[in-house]
């Protein structure tokens, strides 16, 4: 039995778990389940955002119920053909293991054998769907389907398709967002042996070869004089000052409750703090690429994409055809973290435009150092906070303003989520922040500067989480509060952040003594309806080298599929945001990223993990995601850690101890 | 003309004998297994064997792998038998499984050496392989659990 799976497989386990509740209605033999990615079809479009995609954290739960029904009514009209067959009442029979039964005959047959006559039928509607505690699959920790296949080397990537006549292509895109050709040579290009053609696009200038090799050869013998566009001179430095200056002013008010600057007036203590995050890429390690065998009548595209529906319309629109003429065969994704949803399509538009140039089917592969280059970053934020304490440490007064892009403005999800100027990703997890606190207030600064951004996992969450999280931290402080003692006080009206706050803190042993030079941190945030705690353990030693040991991390994510691929994303979300806490930081100067590669944008790696625990609640709330809430808590988690071994406040990341204060 | 004995099969290539040992795989002998991650030896993505020790193949130029015995994922067993690759599917290791040729043909040479590895060891034969989707916590028990089933059943 195959599943065909209109999301894309990036890692998150979708392969497998939505043929796990597909399998589940439908009583499949789950050793004979195998999958297959949809094509691109509106039939295949994400049930919630009307298009065939793949993001936020959604595809399991939004597809849940379409994957039982449809599971469902297969099975009822399975069960309807052989009752045909066998001329009895389908009512008699019951379904095991991909066989409908007849007990009172003894007879049975394979849903192969039926396959077709059921297919006659029409579908049964309403269809009736399992009592959930009858669930054999669901709910477990199914193997995943795709393992083999990722452990063979097998598994197609984008950057792995091949064709006949297919030629690989590197482009040379202006060292500035922005910039473009002014002039080129490529007559030394050309002369590398391998090199086929040399064309200009509007993204830059492509070498097409017959190889990988030879293209990125080539591409370093041309000279190119660009002209480099208003962004020429742009800096971090310059930036970081725009953004502070922004902050003294008022911004478009996403949330207010009572007087926060009158409360903050008469608080008996007021606490004050700037956060801020840079610029970060998502660096999957595939790097983006993008394969198109363009003709006359037709254009067929291979890529890990999340954004079928509209790389589609824009694969179309460059190649002059219509979008039913595109056919896009989404390969398996080496990560994508948002990455390979551009409402622009960069990637693919760009791939078009090379093999239209170069009349030949192509294959773009970006190196390393284009992928870090190519913009669509995390944008930077910075982040004013000011709170206030009453004599008994009770928190009075909250107030937060956001400096930083907008990453709807300009794109066609503006007009739609973007309300009164407030763009919901650059704010959630702050508007909504959970806490009772009668005044409070959250502000925002949309910036427009010319550096292409982008949802990058957990998108408003990955910084909004770690300033509220690490200033509720400053407050406890100033109050002579324990941070988790807290937060559960200010979260009595909010029980599952609550929950999942006590859970982990029961498992890490919250006031437990721990070694010499070892403490803790908390934090608890909501992300993609679902709600994640993590306390992590740290230590500093005398260099002011961070080492993190242990990570426990809690998970409410409502009724779930499969907790193997749960403790897993949570796992892999908790080292995300650690890479971001300890290392993640791009950098302009002169216009330029000042990092390219792994040496000066580090992962963190298997040496620095520490042991992260995943405990998931189980309840019979709805369903929320899974693939990004692992992130948002780790950074604050940590640095709440640091300040309880050291005292000392980090407030800007990637987390550098000599600017702790 | 470069010769090579790529998964014990001797091929003859002609190619610049600078192009680096991946893209000579992936690009001539059609073995995409072996992955492109940085190209500056900092991921562990195209790690491959060359005479039994773990060569980032991305900056090894084809020349120096001329007449030696090159082992590529694909090489390393016909039918997913190898320890590493049943520790993998037990422990359901991979996410999106971009990295983790280089990490299983990282650790097959790790166990050819340190049969019973710790998870020092581990760490440290594993320390140039990034993992984005942070696979590492499966990657160490994976690690052992082939440790345990190479010394039931023989190999690696
Ligand atoms: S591609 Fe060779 S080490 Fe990264
Ligand atoms: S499994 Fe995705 S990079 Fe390792």
């Amino acid at each position: 039995m195959t599943v065909i799976v209109n999301h894309s497989e990036m890692g998150q386990g979708v392969f497998t778990a939505l043929p796990m509740i597909l399998a589940e209605e439908l009583d499949a033999d789950w050793t004979k389940v195998r999958f297959e990615p949809a094509p691109v079809d509106p039939v295949y479009n994400h049930p919630v955002f009307g298009m065939q995609m793949t993001g936020g954290s959604t595809s399991t739960w939004s597809s849940f119920d379409q994957f039982r029904k449809a599971g469902a009514a297969a099975r009822a009209m399975l069960v309807a053909a052989a009752a045909q067959r066998w001329k009895v009442d389908p009512a008699a029979c019951r379904t095991e293991n991909g066989t409908v039964v007849h007990a009172p005959s003894n007879r049975r047959l394979s849903y192969g054998q039926l396959a077709e006559e059921a297919a006659r039928l029409t579908p049964p509607s309403p269809v009736a769907l399992k009592d959930p505690k009858d669930f054999k699959l669901i709910g477990r920790p199914v193997k995943r389907l795709d393992t083999p296949e990722k452990t063979n080397g097998k598994g197609v990537f984008g950057i792995d398709v091949t064709g006949p006549g297919m030629l690989t292509a590197v482009v040379a895109r202006s060292p500035v967002f922005g910039g473009r050709v002014k002039s080129v040579d490529a007559e030394r290009a050309k002369a590398v042996p391998g090199v086929r053609k040399v064309v200009q696009v509007p993204s830059g200038v492509a070498v097409v070869a017959d190889g990988f090799w030879p293209a990125r050869r080539g591409r370093e013998a041309l000279r190119i004089e660009w002209d480099e566009g208003p962004m020429a001179d742009f800096s971090t430095a310059r930036q970081r000052q725009q953004y502070a200056e922004q902050a003294r002013q008022p911004g478009l008010v996403a949330r207010k409750e009572g007087d926060p600057l009158s409360a903050l007036g008469s608080a008996a203590k007021k606490v004050e703090a700037v956060y801020e995050v840079p610029y970060l890429s998502h660096a999957m390690m595939e790097p983006l690429n993008c394969a198109v065998d363009l003709r006359a009548d037709g254009c067929e595209i291979w890529t890990g994409t999340q954004f079928q529906t509209m790389d589609r319309a824009t694969a179309a629109e460059v190649a002059g055809l219509k979008p039913e003429q595109v056919q896009i065969h989404t390969t398996l994704l080496g990560g994508g973290f948002g990455r390979r949803a551009t409402p622009t399509s960069d990637f693919v538009r760009e791939a078009v435009h090379v093999a239209k140039a170069a009349g030949a089917p192509v294959k773009v592969i970006w190196t390393r150092e284009d992928d870090m280059h190519g913009g669509y970053y995390r944008p930077a934020y910075y982040h004013a906070l000011a709170g206030g304490v009453d004599a008994s440490g009770n928190l009075l007064a909250w107030s937060h303003r956001i400096v930083g892009q907008s990453i709807l403005a300009g794109t066609p999800f503006e007009q739609a989520m973007v309300k009164n100027g407030i763009d919901d990703t650059a704010v959630e997890g702050a508007s909504d922040l959970p806490y009772a606190i009668p005044n409070l207030s959250v502000e925002y600064h949309p910036m427009k500067v010319g550096v292409p951004v982008l949802w990058w996992r957990s998108v408003g969450h990955s910084h909004t989480a770690f300033a509220t999280e690490c200033f509720l931290d400053e407050l406890a402080a100033a109050g002579g509060k324990d941070p988790f003692e807290l937060r559960r006080a200010l979260l009595a009206k909010a029980p599952r952040h609550k929950g999942v706050l006590e859970l982990a803190a029961e498992k890490a042993g919250w006031g437990k003594p721990l070694p010499a030079g070892r403490a803790r941190g908390i934090a608890v945030h909501a992300s993609f309806e679902s709600y994640t705690a993590q306390v992590a353990e740290v230590s500093v030693d005398g260099a002011g080298k961070v080492r993190v040991h242990r990570v426990v991390c809690a998970i409410d994510c409502g009724r779930y599929v499969n907790p193997g691929i749960i403790e897993a994303q949570t796992q892999g979300g908790a080292i995300f945001g650690l890479t971001a806490a300890l290392y993640g930081e791009l950098t302009f100067d002169q216009g330029r990223v000042q990092q390219s590669n792994f040496h000066d944008y580090p992962m963190l790696r298997i040496n620095e993990t520490p042991d992260i625990e995943v405990h998931i609640v189980q309840n019979d709330e709805k369903s929320g995601g899974v693939g990004e809430p692992g992130v948002p808590c780790t950074a604050p988690a940590v640095v709440n850690a640091i300040f309880a071994a050291t005292g000392k406040r980090v407030r800007r990341l990637p987390i550098r101890m000599s600017e702790a204060g | 003309m470069i010769s090579l004995i790529v998964n014990k099969r001797r091929v003859d290539l002609d190619v610049d004998p600078s192009t680096p040992l991946l893209w000579v795989l992936r690009d001539n002998l059609g073995l995409n297994g072996t992955k492109y991650g940085c190209g500056m030896a900092q991921c562990g993505a195209c790690t491959v064997h060359v005479d039994g020790q773990a060569v980032r193949s991305c900056v090894a130029p084809v020349s120096r792998a001329a007449g030696r015995e090159i082992t590529t994922i694909e090489g390393l067993s016909p039918d997913l038998s190898h320890p590493l690759q049943r520790a993998w599917i037990e422990v359901d290791v991979p996410q999106c499984g971009y990295c983790q040729s280089g990490q299983i043909m990282s650790a097959a040479v790790l166990l050819k050496e340190k049969p019973k590895p710790t998870d020092e060891d581990i760490d440290q034969a594993l320390t140039g392989n990034i993992c984005r989707c942070g696979t590492y916590p499966r990657i160490r028990r994976a690690v052992h659990r082939a440790a345990e089933l190479a010394a039931e059943g023989g190999r690696p």
